[in-house]
């Protein structure tokens, strides 16, 4: 089987700070995966290292079943949109194209031209006065004019008003209907994923702290509500992922293969923002324990 | 041809919606047999969601015998609901509105009414005496 991406121990340090550890992935090909978590989880590191614009401090990475960047052919099977979608703000749309025809051997021409008609974008105006979503649209076309097996955008939907975020996100899915392609996007807005993806990389703290299809995420995690208690009593498959307490009620996310039988919980679904909040707040709430018992200890 | 929308605070699966909105333009009248679904492009290209999500819900629509879906060319509606129950709806829906003034009247807002009915709806067996 071929994987989109696959990672083992994959690992990055800058001097004495790991921008991401521990990375174990085995993403298939045909889904459409959100990578999310906050700024500076290691969403970035993470994509770059997959496209060879960074090599591993630990373990290993493969994408599309060959290491990043071991040849070109290798590199025009994939097209990256990197993080603000840059583009080259003093030339023409037009030579964005004829760059793209002459760097990328599989280039579809026809199809970067019906796009930008259809986007009604001039070929002749020159890139630097395109809007943030025009900018977005142009990078796009340009990535995906090169026929790729697999896209990966760097938060490409941060910097876009609603409309064009909507926009943009549409015109991916349109792509995606119409081409065999995988898509790896990192964002730090839930918001709209859930929509378009369906499998789902939460990264926080570095690590990776869930991941697999939105479906199989949605229905393995519960919130449990109940009357205030220690939750030593969850059946010993359930993974807590964080747990709140008031004076009177305990709140716990549990993720758990088995249903939750025990009847003094009541237990409800989570939305997808939820469950991706709950890793977050988890990894936070390690973060801070970490820094209070190193103020502590000195 | 119908348009979906996606409600995102509605707790319900995009694909879940796709399938309530075919099956309710079919009750309404809305779609007739014979009709064909946008094409899963025009509607990813409309509301900005996962192809898959369309495709799944369309095959589940398939598999309930309400659409067929024709190679290259798109997906059509071949049944609709049994139309007697267009007369029912009529009556059912009065003595509904009835029930509402009861409750309006005794005081129940609007969430109470809603949690009333929809657990009411939730934990009523399901059996129809025939």
């Amino acid at each position: 089987m071929i994987f989109a991406l696959q990672a083992t121990d994959l690992g990055k340090r800058y001097g004495r700070k790991w921008a991401l550890s521990n990375c174990t992935l085995d993403i298939p090909t045909g889904h459409v995966v959100g990578l999310v978590g906050p700024n500076g989880a290691g969403k970035t590191t993470l994509l770059h290292l997959a496209v060879g614009l960074l090599t591993p401090s630990t373990g290993a990475i493969n994408v599309l079943g060959e290491g990043p960047a071991t040849s070109a052919e290798q590199l025009g099977r994939i097209g990256f949109v990197a993080q603000n979608t840059p583009v080259y703000e003093s030339l023409s749309i037009e030579t964005h194209l004829k760059m793209g025809a002459a760097l990328n051997p599989k280039w579809d021409s026809q199809l970067a031209h019906r796009r930008l008609h259809d986007l009604g974008l001039d070929p002749s105006q020159r890139a630097g006065a395109l809007s943030g979503g025009q900018r977005a649209q142009l990078a796009l076309t340009l990535a995906i004019a090169k026929r790729p097996s697999l896209l990966l955008l760097d938060e490409p939907v941060a910097a876009l008003d609603p409309l064009a975020r909507r926009e943009f996100l549409a015109t991916l899915m349109e792509v995606v209907a119409e081409n065999d392609v995988s898509v790896i996007l990192s964002s730090h807005v839930v918001a709209d994923l859930d929509r378009v993806c369906d499998y789902l990389v939460v990264l926080a703290a570095a690590r990776v702290q869930a991941n697999g299809e939105i479906e199989d995420l949605l229905n393995s995690h519960h919130r449990l509500v109940g009357s205030r208690r220690e939750v030593d009593s969850l059946p010993p498959s359930a993974h807590i992922v964080e747990v709140s307490h008031t004076e009177r009620q305990t709140t716990v996310v549990v993720a758990s293969e088995d249903p939750i039988l025990d009847p003094t919980w009541s237990v409800e679904p989570l939305t997808l923002e939820d469950l991706v909040l709950a890793y977050m707040a988890q990894a936070e709430e390690q973060r801070r324990e970490l820094v209070r018992t190193k103020v502590g200890e000195s | 041809m119908i348009e979906f929308r996606l409600n995102g605070n509605s707790g319900v699966s995009p694909y879940q919606q796709i399938v309530q909105q075919v099956k309710s333009a079919l009750r309404l009248g809305r779609l007739r047999i014979g009709d064909q679904l946008p094409t899963v492009k025009d509607v990813v290209g409309n509301i900005a969601i996962n192809p898959n999500t369309v495709l799944k819900a369309y095959r589940e629509l398939e598999h309930e015998g309400l659409v067929a879906a024709r190679p290259g060319i798109g997906t059509f509606v071949v049944n609709s609901f049994d139309d007697t129950t267009y007369a029912a709806q009529r009556t059912l829906r009065r003595s509904l509105e009835v029930w509402l003034e009861k409750a309006r009247r005794a005081g129940l807002d609007d969430e109470s009414i809603e949690a009333l009915f929809v657990d009411t709806f939730l934990f009523t067996p399901k059996e129809v005496a025939r």
